[in-house]
């Protein structure tokens, strides 16, 4: 399949999906399940559905969306912890969805992940020393004192103290066990980390501990994350650019602060308003967009623009058109065919009108 | 019924557990009132004794380890730690409901919905079968699930999270109880489902004039659904304040540093302000303030004496040395 490069890629870029799918296969449509009272169609969860995105050297790329949306499988692709279906995941110019088992662990040194649950991503019965030093030894980087000493630095840098290294990850509590985490991804020296709702586990008071950590490494360390989470607060916060996902696509993309000052999707504004803002004078005046139903499942998911079942604003041909990611504004990219450059605002434009229809591409 | 008795009045509710590593006090020593028609917000951490509190209003502590040790529930003017097992039946699920944050594991999933709706207005209520079933329609029906009358045969598993956590708000209101207990019920949600169910509880509220408390660990949820806010941490009530009152002009550091820790949407903030160290060990709490190991405007007293229960205003109390100072807005030694 021929890929062409959308407006929203840049050169400087560190990691560039292209066009990525994550399909899984769940069977159903023989004659087999007919006989036997199986799924009458074929059912393919459609996770990640055509996904173009570029990550910058340097930046946190926030990654947004609803249970459901693909973004774990997203982040999970990029680092070929699950099979792309197709497209590329192109890192400093090498397609890693290409790579044989050996050249993929030469550049795995180079990317790595933070996980959602703490406790569950440590290995019970290895020391939170055993657990950072593991990937200098499968990397090979270190050897005998020289990866203690390193092992004892990492500690002292996600802020734990090198007096702990023999005890076991139980011991410590949701914060700390995040923390050995951090020490882990952080121990072959990565340029690039996908941290998967790295916060979500965690008590208030200490997810403000965590997201000013990462913060911190990725200023000393030049880190580039790709930041998933369902959090728009925390998102907001850590993030430079924010994607938004929906139903195995990305449906708006742009600088952190403007896709919250002024957000252009319907799905986005809808997201954007249920977030609470924890102040009783401003939640007092606001209106909400609620958004009615519940997120369509992802196994044949629905034609034309995916968000059009819950949309308030969907017209006929939202049913049938794919809407393309397209430059609304400056680095503002959204996919919706009722908006387009020279009519942004969806609330201004005439009832029933699609101005983003013309200026695309017709869709497949 | 005169206006001035409160709907619920806790009275220095304790309750501890008896564990292997010694005695949990996981609430000691909390009161709050809730009048009627309003909701409250409890918020805390995890191990801050917010759950426990509720499940102690309903005397659904598990027996051991946990035991109610002292204080009063007054509900609506009677104790309901004096009352029998039969009368407190007569109260649990007919006069204060719950909801609780993981509808999936509340809900049977060998039962069809209807019959776990019909279940409760049978048994409180008296109903037939007949009627009980078309109150079971009418209440999905309230509660906005779609083509109620064919919904209602369903089991749990054909229903995502968020219609659970519905149905699990149409079996609370099924009695048309007096108080709504909701214990982090949009945790386990999406936020565009959460934004739906905050909106339906405060939607059947205004209809109904149930009282409500809301549990939860999210601050931006309690701004805009409750009247008032009890901010525990160590099984302590360490603040209380009407809801624009405690955000406006926090007075306890704990509070003040959640308020900052929260990222806020609608504003530019750089790096983001952190309360040190970690929540205690409910079964090692340090000497004196349990909060004194994190606090920014820590003092010699606090680590030695506990701290008073200050009156800020007529509706403000705050369990801090330096309760005026902090509620004044004196700046921080940090």
């Amino acid at each position: 399949m021929e890929v062409s490069l959308p407006a929203h890629s840049a050169t400087s870029a560190l990691l560039s999906l292209r066009d990525l799918k994550v399909h899984f296969d769940l069977g159903g449509g023989t004659w087999w399940d007919r006989m036997t009272g199986g799924s009458r169609e074929r059912r393919v969860v459609h996770a990640v559905d055509g996904v173009t995105l570029d990550i910058r050297e340097g930046e946190t790329l926030g990654l947004v969306g609803e249970s459901g949306c693909g973004k774990s499988t997203l982040g999970r692709a990029v680092l070929r912890l699950v099979e792309p279906t197709a497209g590329s995941v192109i890192f400093r110019g090498v397609d890693l969805a290409r790579l044989s088992a050996r050249h993929l662990r030469d550049q795995r040194r180079h990317l790595q992940m933070i996980f959602q649950d703490p406790y569950a991503s440590l290995n019970p019965r290895m020391t939170v020393g055993e657990i950072i030093a593991e990937p200098m030894e499968t990397f090979r980087l270190h050897r005998g004192t020289e990866k203690q000493e390193r092992v004892r630095e990492l500690m002292r840098t996600v802020g734990l103290s090198p007096r702990n290294i023999k005890r076991y990850p139980h011991e410590f509590s949701g914060g700390q066990q995040q923390r050995i985490g951090i020490a882990r991804a952080l121990a072959a020296n990565p340029d690039f980390i996908v941290a998967d709702e790295p916060i979500s586990a965690l008590d208030v008071s200490i997810q403000a501990q965590i997201m000013n950590l990462m913060e911190t490494l990725r200023q000393e360390r030049n880190l580039t994350y790709l930041f998933i989470s369902h959090d728009l607060r925390a998102i907001r916060h850590t993030s430079d650019r924010v994607a938004v996902m929906y139903l195995g696509k990305i449906v708006e993309l742009a600088d952190a602060r403007v896709i919250y000052d002024e957000p252009l999707m319907p799905y986005t504004k809808a997201l954007i308003s249920a977030v609470p803002i924890p102040d009783p004078v401003i939640e007092a005046s606001r209106k909400r967009m609620v958004l009615e139903s519940d997120v369509p499942s992802p196994i044949n998911p629905p034609q034309g623009c995916r968000f059009h079942t819950r949309c308030p604003f969907v017209v006929p041909a939202c049913k049938q058109v794919v809407p393309p990611l397209v430059e609304v504004k400056p680095a503002h990219f959204a996919a919706c065919i009722r908006i387009s450059a020279e009519q942004p605002h969806i609330e201004h434009v005439a009832p029933g009108a699609t101005p983003g229809l013309a200026s695309s591409a017709p869709a497949r | 019924m005169t206006a001035v008795t409160p709907l619920l009045s806790v009275r220095g509710l304790t309750t501890y557990f008896d564990l292997e590593e010694g005695v949990v006090k996981a609430v000691d020593g909390v009161s709050f009132d809730l009048e009627r028609g309003k909701t409250l917000g409890i918020v805390g951490e995890s191990g801050s004794g917010k759950s426990v509190t509720n499940l102690s209003i309903l005397r659904l502590i598990p027996t051991p380890p946990g035991r109610i040790v002292s204080g009063q529930i007054l509900f609506d003017g009677k104790d309901i730690l004096t009352m029998s097992d039969d009368e407190i039946r007569t109260i649990r699920g007919r006069r204060i409901a719950m909801i609780f944050q993981d509808p999936m594991s509340s809900l049977n999933p060998f039962m069809r919905i209807s019959r776990q709706l019909m279940e409760i207005t049978q048994l409180h209520l008296g109903y037939g079968r007949e009627q009980a079933h078309q109150h079971a329609v009418r209440m999905l029906e309230t509660v906005g699930i779609p083509d109620p009358s064919t919904r209602v045969a369903g089991y749990p598993h054909e229903f995502s999270g968020g219609m659970r956590q519905r149905v699990m708000i149409a079996m609370a209101l099924s009695c048309s109880p007096e108080l709504l207990i909701a214990d982090e019920p949009t945790t386990a949600l999406d936020v565009t489902i959460q934004a739906q169910i905050l909106e339906l509880i405060k939607k059947l509220k205004e209809e109904t004039g149930t009282s409500v408390i809301l549990i939860t660990h999210d601050l931006g949820v309690v701004a805009g659904m409750t009247d008032e806010i009890v901010v525990m941490y160590a099984g302590k009530v360490f603040e209380r304040a009407p809801t624009t009152e405690l955000f406006a002009k926090p007075g306890n550091p704990y509070t003040k540093g959640l308020l900052r820790s929260v990222p806020d949407p609608t504003s530019e903030q750089g790096r983001l302000y952190q309360i040190p160290g970690l929540p205690p060990d409910p079964a090692h709490l340090p000497p004196g303030c349990p909060f004194a190991p994190r606090c920014d405007y820590v003092q010699e007293i606090c680590r030695q004496e506990f701290p008073p229960f200050v009156s800020l205003n007529e509706r403000h109390q705050s369990l801090c040395h330096f309760a005026a100072e902090v509620y004044g807005g004196q700046p921080a030694g940090a």
